[in-house]
């Protein structure tokens, strides 16, 4: 229904690499049609290197530079300060990394990408693991969620990497998910306007990696969004605003338990009613907090 | 031409001002830091119209400089040491996507145990790269190489990162007379960069793909081409700025006065100086000997070396890098062009000069004085407590 707003041009082409169900590809998909052809990719090593396809063709018909692990959003900077020196105009840099390239290894880079204020949009698909290399921890895993590396469960918590890209005081920060294709778009619409380091974080389910089947990847996001595990919103300028379904979901009855969405993934399997009810917990304490910031309670 | 004096590193910073790149992108480590507090001085004033990235690591600043040669930019870094170690993932991506990089290495020893002084490991770590590597032995030399490598790098058979090499403070903060190309000058030598961009939207390209087994090694080859080729390009170059402004080097390896002599050291960078006059001093005694210097480390001048080789007695070939379980990586080629050739006198491989440690004109008389006694093998020089 929804996209009969949007371009019709796809820049994601056909025959791409991406798996079936792949949330990563859904996302990158609207992203390009918001932003349009004069718009420049660089993706560090990730499951977006192999979805591009062999040398010589490429599935992303605009203009990508493919860069090491950690360095993408350097080499954003290095483009974005070179096309201003050669008197280029109207473009878009836009970074599209994985949550290790982001969170864990590239977190330096990015860091300093923000700090100097170039004028990048940077996206994280977040996948929730090292997907390209077979299902390994990152940064970015879900507390107790099982990978390849976590057999028993991660026993490591989720970094708020939004959080620490408020924190840069960037002029622009927000969340997405497939689910909600205008929500992406006119988000990044939003950042494609606004001068300097522009952080989007996009939640993506990956039907290999999180164990289920190819057809539930949108059900899954949207579980995610309206159990409260994936919030909705954005950052203008440091002041916080939910978007989309989100808004709706301070009020707990509001929000379906946390379980609906677990249960539809391999990943979460071996977890115990206990352990659902920790993970509960965990999302009504953050939704908790984003109602007393809201409520001006924290200030 | 105007004449200043200069540090090596100031020198470097003036042949950068001189090729105009767009950006300069770099992170401070001693000794290289005086180089782009210079550039930034210069782009502070005006004087050089250019982006200075203030990156938060060298990974950063090879990978900012990456991004910024793929749309078509000059662009210009320096580091030393362990600035060049942390960036090496990215020297390696540099090369492989055919990047007309230039950057300064002042070279400068590996921790452990902290060292700042010169030593030629850290530049030789980048000899399977794919950059081609020059080393200068004067400030003059630092700023003449450093203009000339913006010709190599973007010529179009070449089209390869060059990185310009000089000794820790015997170089890069000595002092000395530099004589600077007027902008007219500049402008003469070093034409705006000609390149198609990565960046075009109507036909996107796309820079560093996946490719299977049947295309990569392809890619490589191609590399090698444009190292073999670059072996020309690095003398003409030379042979053109010394018919333009006067100052010729012999392109890829400096000879004093090896045309007649019977034993030749072989080395690279400043211990030279120190080396040719220990040459005088054995040439007014009438022993016939000479130096042969290495400018081009990458590509390897085989030619060169065989010719110098075809007529001597005995040699010496001085590796100022660690040199672990095996021989140095001078040595190594050195020995590769004499069998090849079939040219059978002893090599004497002398290991020295780590850290900093000076080598002497003393210690080039004792070098040579082994020479001649035609001694061979390997030797760690000037071991405190022998061998
Ligand atoms: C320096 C370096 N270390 C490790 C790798 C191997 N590697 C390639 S992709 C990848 C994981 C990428 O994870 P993420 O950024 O989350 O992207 P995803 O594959 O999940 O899309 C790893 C570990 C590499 N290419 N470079
Ligand atoms: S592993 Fe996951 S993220 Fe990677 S291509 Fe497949 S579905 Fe997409
Ligand atoms: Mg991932």
């Amino acid at each position: 229904m929804a996209h009969k707003f949007f371009p019709k041009e796809e820049f994601l082409l056909k025959g791409h690499a991406a798996c079936p169900g792949c949330g990563a590809a859904l996302v990158l998909r609207h992203v390009l049609k918001a932003l349009g052809a004069r718009t420049i990719l660089v993706i560090p090593a990730s499951c977006s290197s192999v979805i591009a396809g062999p040398f010589p063709k490429s599935s992303y018909s605009v203009p990508v530079l493919h860069i090491a692990f950690a360095a993408s959003a350097a080499a954003a900077s290095g483009i974005v300060e070179a096309l201003d020196k050669l008197g280029e105009k109207t473009f878009n840099v836009v970074v599209w990394a994985g949550d290790g390239g982001t969170a864990d290894i590239g977190i330096q880079a990015l860091s300093g990408a923000a700090e100097r204020g170039h004028d990048i949009i940077y996206i994280c698909y977040d996948n929730e693991a090292y997907m390209n290399t077979g299902i390994q921890k990152s940064g970015l895993t879900p507390y107790k969620a099982w990978t390849t590396t976590t057999p028993r469960g991660n026993p490591s918590f989720k970094k708020d990497m939004p959080g620490i890209m408020v924190s840069h005081r960037i002029p622009y920060v927000a969340t997405i998910s497939p689910a909600y294709p205008n929500d992406i778009v006119s988000k990044i619409r939003k950042a494609a306007k606004i001068r300097g380091l522009k952080y989007i974080h996009a939640h993506i389910p990956c039907p290999p990696g999180w164990r289920f089947d190819s057809s539930l990847t949108v059900r899954i996001a949207r579980l995610a969004v309206l159990s409260g595990v994936w919030i909705l919103y954005e950052y203008e300028n440091g002041v916080f605003r939910l978007t989309g379904p989100s808004r709706k979901l301070v009020d707990k009855s509001k929000r379906k338990p946390i379980g609906e969405y677990l249960k539809l993934q391999g990943r979460f399997r071996h977890l115990s009613e206990r352990d659902v009810e920790e993970l509960q917990k965990l999302v009504d304490e953050r939704w908790e907090a984003i109602r007393k910031d809201i409520m001006g309670e924290n200030a | 031409m105007k004449r200043m004096v200069l540090s090596g590193n100031y020198a470097a910073a003036y042949a950068v001002k001189a090729a105009k790149p767009h950006v300069v992108s770099a992170y401070p480590i001693t000794p290289q830091t005086t180089v782009i507090e210079k550039i930034s001085e210069f782009v502070e004033k005006g004087e050089l119209d250019a982006k200075v990235i203030r990156v938060e690591s060298e990974h950063s600043a090879m990978a900012s400089v990456i991004g910024a040669a793929a749309v078509g930019a000059r662009v210009y870094t320096a580091t030393s040491s362990q600035g060049l170690l942390y960036m090496y993932e990215m020297c390696w991506w540099a090369a492989g996507a055919r990047l007309p990089i230039v950057m300064g290495v002042v070279t400068r020893a590996i921790a452990p145990p902290w060292s700042i002084w010169t030593d030629h490991s850290d530049i030789l770590t980048l000899r399977d790269s794919g950059w081609i590597i020059m080393f200068a032995a004067s400030a003059q030399e630092v700023y003449d190489m450093t203009l000339q490598a913006y010709r190599i790098a973007e010529e179009q058979c070449v089209s390869l990162p060059v990185a310009v090499a000089w000794d820790a403070f015997v170089v890069s903060h000595t002092y000395e007379p530099v004589d600077i190309l007027d902008d007219e000058e500049a402008k003469d030598f070093i034409r705006p960069r000609e390149e198609k961009s990565l960046i075009d939207f109507e036909d996107p390209g796309s820079l560093g793909n996946l490719t299977y087994p049947d295309t990569y090694q392809e890619m490589r080859y191609d590399i090698s081409r444009a190292m073999d080729n670059a072996l020309s390009i690095i003398r003409d170059i030379d042979e053109e700025f010394g018919k333009k402004f006067g100052r010729k080097y012999g392109g890829l390896v400096e000879k004093y006065l090896c045309g007649d002599a019977d034993y030749i050291i072989f080395l690279v960078g400043a211990a030279g100086g120190d080396a040719r006059v220990a040459t005088n001093i054995l040439r007014r005694q009438g022993v016939k000997v000479g130096i042969c210097r290495i400018r081009s480390i990458k590509p390897f001048p085989y030619k060169e070396i065989i010719d110098v080789c075809s007529r001597a007695k005995a040699i010496a070939v001085l590796d100022r890098s660690s040199v672990f379980g095996g021989k140095g990586p001078l040595a190594v080629n050195i020995r590769a062009a004499l069998h090849e050739s079939g040219i059978n006198i002893p090599v004497l491989e002398v290991v020295g000069g780590l850290g900093g440690r000076d080598i002497s004109v003393e210690d080039f008389l004792e070098i040579f004085r082994l020479v001649i006694k035609g001694k061979k093998g390997l030797i760690w020089w000037g071991l405190k407590g022998g061998e």
